[in-house]
């Protein structure tokens, strides 16, 4: 369903990403690990189709992000970091605004609108402006357009940053709930939320993939047993060499 | 037919949101009041004894100059300092289909100003006979008047994730413009090249608007200002597909 192959990006002199390869099943949830600046978001914006890769592609259900992008775009629904939204729209102008560009038209806008502001509970704040919103509501119309029309791969980059113990656990429920028909790919750094929504990890470091298996892989290769023991050990390790 | 939609989609979006801010209102009523007071009172329009909007066509480039950086100003700056530009261009659209859509609107907010300007002409109508051609011709080169100068400050808007930095760079670029084809400043020049001075004054938005003004609507004209703002449309393009993420 979804395929990266050996992508890369440079920003000037720095190599940002340096040949990520990997393939994500339907029903899997990939959790994408690894520290700040190890090029999680430059990839996802790679597969997502905002950043032109340097070299590599990625194809989604078969069509390639580089020579059909807009076929690509069409089967994947992204949540940037930090949820971004138009501040001065209010949650159901935006989402009819998303809907209208994804190519819903008529009563079957409304009923998409409708169901995705029930699922994601939104009804209370569906006319306020998302500029006066609490940071679990942004979080969640942001959510709300990522998933407004059904994509087959859904790719999230931090979901769960800044919010509370509860919003993270709704958030969480929600991947769990819609993972068996769905390609999802949750970048985090947060370790605890591998074990609990994720079937299969990748770590990546300085732009590299260091390691890639499930949870209890992962874990089996630490001497402790344990995930964060398993990160420390791959990407400090990495990172100090790089640094000289 | 999808591309069509696509950029009535983010045409509606985007007029919306004008009028979503009290800046719209507030917009139209600076540009009313300037143009207005500038027509009526700088260029005593009652005292010239001559039916014609000539004194409202004069005062207009100079009008736009100021105004339209401010409503062009956050097009992409905007997006791009909130990130909402992330979200835009994931979307299934091209980055074509996202510039037009922009562009049209704020050309069409621009347009809509420049129509609310009617009283002037009832009451050029009022006092004597104009020159209905002369107008009309002087209305629709104010509107490819007003396109160049939104795809100007479109452009600058793309350069920059602040809409200051894209104000003043959008006002600088089109005050050069507008003075390559000043009298005050070609008249300088064409005495030690007038050859140069001429060709310079060829591209500037000053020369091709007067010959309009006069109520002839020259093909040139016309290709001028459709040129300049494909030039810039492309140009933002370019400038949005390298620059976007930064």
């Amino acid at each position: 369903m979804l395929e990266v192959k050996n992508l890369c990006k440079n920003f000037g002199d720095i190599r940002a990403v340096r040949g990520v390869s990997f393939e994500v099943k339907k029903g899997e949830v990939l959790g994408f690990l690894g520290p700040n600046g190890a090029g999680k978001t430059t990839t996802m914006r790679m597969i997502t189709g905002f950043l032109p890769p340097t070299a590599g592609t990625a194809t989604v259900c078969g069509y390639d992000i580089t020579t059909n992008p807009v076929e690509a775009k069409k089967q994947v629904g992204y949540l940037p970091e930090n949820a971004p939204a138009y501040d001065s729209m209010t949650v159901t102008d935006f989402l009819a605004f998303i809907a209208d560009i994804r190519g819903f038209r008529g009563q079957e806008k409304n009923n998409a609108l409708e169901s995705v502001i029930q699922k994601c509970r939104l009804d209370k704040v569906r006319h306020q402006p998302f500029g006066t919103l609490s940071k679990g509501y942004r979080q969640r119309t942001c959510f709300a357009q990522a998933i407004i029309h059904n994509p087959a791969v859904l790719i999230m980059d931090e979901p769960t940053d800044g919010l509370d113990p509860n919003q993270k656990h709704v958030v969480r429920q929600m991947i769990k709930d819609m993972a068996p028909e769905k390609v999802i790919i949750v970048s985090t750094h947060i370790l605890e939320e591998v074990d609990a929504v994720c079937t299969r990890a990748i770590i990546i470091s300085n732009g590299i993939i260091v390691a890639n298996g499930t949870p209890a892989e992962l874990k089996a290769k630490s001497n402790t047993g344990r995930l964060d023991d398993m990160f420390r050990m791959l990407t400090l390790d990495k990172e100090e060499k790089a640094n000289g | 037919m999808d591309s069509i939609r696509n950029c009535v989609a983010i045409f509606k979006r985007e007029i919306k949101s004008y009028f979503q801010a009290p800046v719209a209102y507030v917009f139209m009523i600076v540009f009313l009041v300037l143009t207005g007071f500038l027509t009526f009172s700088v260029t005593r329009f009652y005292e010239r004894q001559t039916a014609d909007l000539q004194p409202f066509f004069f005062w207009l480039p100079w009008v736009f100059l100021l105004l339209v950086p401010a409503a062009t100003m956050g097009l992409w700056s905007e997006e791009r300092r909130a990130g909402t530009i992330e979200l835009l261009l994931t979307m299934p659209i091209t980055m074509f289909e996202a510039i037009m859509g922009k562009f049209l609107a704020a050309w069409l907010f621009i347009a809509l100003n420049i129509g609310l300007t009617f009283p002037i002409i009832i009451t050029t109508c009022y006092l004597g006979e104009p020159d209905t051609g002369a107008m009309i011709a002087g209305y629709l080169g104010a509107i490819m008047l007003a396109g160049a100068y939104v795809s100007v400050g479109m452009l600058t808007s793309s350069m920059t994730r602040s809409q200051v930095i894209s104000f003043v760079l959008a006002l600088v670029f089109c005050l050069l413009f507008v003075l390559a084809g000043w009298d005050p400043v070609t008249g300088a020049f064409s005495k030690w090249a007038p050859r140069l001075a001429e060709l310079v004054a060829s591209f500037s938005f000053m020369t091709h608007f007067e010959s309009i003004q006069r109520g002839v609507i020259d093909l040139r004209d016309v290709v001028y200002y459709a040129s300049v703002m494909t030039f810039m449309l492309v140009a933002t393009h370019v400038v949005l597909n390298n620059r976007k993420s930064a």
